[in-house]
């Protein structure tokens, strides 16, 4: 098994496991907090924060690259900043493909959870209050089980975002082979390369596996889960 | 004693409303549209009023002099809502004990296993609200609000919902609640009947406004009031149950005369309350003779209301208590009736329906 692909193809498995993990990590918290902002509360601002939460998906991946790029490099205000208060760097490194994963998944799962939010019936949370719980323990007693078929949707779709995003990742940190290569780059390098389609089907058809093994997961935990809140 | 005042304006419509709610029911009385929820809501904090203060001796919910506001959360209260509201996600047991975790330690409360056995909801102690009829959920709502330790128990129309044989099933459920727990509760109804059974006090509500408030068979009996329309007109009638007869029928005591109404199951020495619905009140000058209805109630004139259709209403006491009787103008002055003139009231047996008698733990 371990030498059916070779051990450059594997670092590249191997990492974009673990950017499509961490984009995923980050995306959770922020992407459940403002869906929920979207969908409940009226504020100033809720309509720019909307367009600005679903750039990613409408731009061309390039420009949403070439913007980290602007904002986090180690030129960039917040990449300088980050660099010299913390000495962390996005700019080249496995982080940054992260990040670009993550700002490219944010859109899906934003769209998924806030669906299932706006699907909750707030008089449920009324009654949740009128029996003693304060807003916190209602979201984490009511709105949370009952959004989290929700939830799993929008975390197996930026995961697979994760594993495969492609156009902001090389624009923001470049091709760099154990640090930003992930599956989609090293396809794109082998394609190129002569005589490497056979190692570029081969990752391409392990790319499939994985994504239809996330699919095939999620499905059967939604499903579950399903069945729980709907109460059969 | 709690005490409600209350001042809100909305678009095209302003509450304006303060009464109090002594131990026992209190039903707010009124058509749709009046206000009722409003004010039930503003009780429990989902809806905060411009002014007011709600408070029952040192318990204060609400006092916008004082800028005193209290969070739902904080109110401790058991809200029985309209379409039962229980959590989909929860098993009826874990439903039951939601209020529980967030109650104070201290707090007097109801005991799981005897509020499970008042409700008759053991057998779906493992189920999901999906899993259970509407009746069932409604029974699951009321004890959820029980074991909440509230102070207090506010009730939105619990009944609306439910068909006429589940109004059936869940209504004894409310008489006990009212007999048995020492909890008071505020109920919204726009049903006369559930009124008649259950209320202990009548706060009738028009149009934003409380038009009337005491104990229920004074404002139910002021033929100047009728907050749910002549049509729905009754009074209410508090009787003991004297025998049961062969023929099927149970013979009460109301003050002194003898009530026959279809079969009751209740004890003899048992206290009821018989609602006597006004359009089924027949009015004679002469104590009738050969006529086929059993109940014939002596009694003076009080009032006659006309309305503003055929219909008059007269109010008439008795040795039972008061007796409203909806009948037409014309009737009204082809006998001649005014104040203070004696008459008979005359029931038929089986037009008291069974919707409309009740137990009466205040009396």
């Amino acid at each position: 098994m371990a030498d059916w692909l070779s051990p450059a193809e594997w670092e590249a498995v191997r990492l974009s496991l673990r950017v499509a993990f961490w984009a995923t990590l980050f995306t959770l918290p922020l992407g459940v907090f403002v869906a929920f902002a979207l969908a409940r509360w009226r504020f100033p601002g809720r309509e720019a924060l909307n367009i600005l939460v679903h750039l990613p998906l409408i731009m061309p991946p390039v420009v949403t690259g070439y913007l980290l790029l602007l904002a986090f490099g180690a030129r960039g205000p917040i990449g300088g900043f980050l660099d010299s208060a913390f000495g962390f760097t996005f700019a080249f490194r496995w982080t940054g493909a992260a990040l670009a994963s993550g700002v490219m998944a944010f859109p899906f799962m934003v769209r998924a959870v806030r669906l299932s939010i706006e699907a909750v019936d707030p008089r449920l949370e009324q009654a949740a209050a009128t029996l003693g719980a304060s807003r916190p323990w209602v979201f984490l007693t009511v709105t949370l089980p009952l959004i989290l078929p929700g939830i799993i949707a929008g975390t197996v779709l930026a995961f697979a975002k994760g594993m495969g995003e492609f156009g902001a990742t090389i624009t923001f940190v470049s091709n760099i082979p154990g640090e930003t290569r992930t599956i989609p780059l090293a396809i794109d390098l082998l394609l190129e390369t002569p005589g490497g389609e056979r190692a570029a089907a081969r990752l391409a058809g392990l790319s499939i596996l994985l994504a239809a093994l996330a699919l095939v997961l999620s499905e059967w935990v939604s499903r579950r889960v399903a069945a729980r809140v709907g109460g059969r | 004693m709690l005490e409600v005042s209350l001042r809100h304006a909305f678009a095209g419509f302003t509450l304006d409303a303060q009464f109090r709610a002594p131990p026992g029911v209190t039903v707010l009385f009124g058509r749709s549209g009046s206000g009722k929820t409003t004010i039930v809501n503003a009780v429990a904090g989902l809806l905060s009023p411009d002014e007011g203060r709600i408070a029952s001796g040192d318990w204060v919910l609400l006092d916008t002099d004082r800028g005193v506001r209290l969070r739902p959360h904080r109110r401790r209260l058991g809200y029985i809502f309209q379409e039962g509201r229980l959590f989909p996600h929860l098993t009826v047991r874990q439903n039951l004990a939601y209020g529980t975790w967030f109650a104070p330690k201290g707090a007097p409360r109801e005991d799981m296993g005897r509020v499970v056995e008042m409700l008759g909801i053991g057998p779906l102690l493992h189920r999901r609200p999906a899993a259970l009829s509407g009746g069932e959920k409604q029974r699951v709502a009321i004890g959820r609000a029980l074991l909440s330790a509230p102070r207090l128990i506010l009730a939105d129309e619990p009944l609306a919902a439910l068909d006429e044989a589940r109004k059936a099933e869940i209504l004894p459920y409310f008489e006990r609640l009212r007999d048995e727990v020492s909890v008071p509760i505020l109920y919204v109804s726009h049903s006369a009947s559930e009124v008649a059974r259950l209320a202990t006090t009548v706060v009738a509500i028009e149009g934003g406004r409380v038009i009337a408030q005491g104990p229920a068979a004074e404002v139910l009996g002021d033929p100047a009031i009728l907050p749910a329309g002549a049509r729905e007109a009754g009074a209410v009638l508090t009787a003991r149950v004297a025998a049961h007869h062969d023929d099927g029928l149970t013979e009460l005591d109301a003050g002194g005369i003898p009530l026959f109404l279809p079969r009751v199951a209740l004890a003899p020495g048992s206290l009821l309350r018989v609602r006597i619905a006004a359009h089924d009140v027949i009015l004679s000058r002469e104590r009738p003779e050969g006529l086929s209805a059993l109940n014939i109630l002596p009694g003076r004139v009080q009032d006659v209301r006309p309305g503003d259709g055929p219909g008059a209403i007269v109010a008439l006491d008795t040795a039972a208590g008061r007796v409203l009787a909806r009948i037409t103008r014309r009737s009204a002055e082809a006998l001649g009736l005014r104040a203070g003139m004696d008459v008979h009231a005359v029931v038929k047996t089986v037009s008291v329906a069974a919707a409309d008698i009740g137990t009466s733990g205040a009396g």
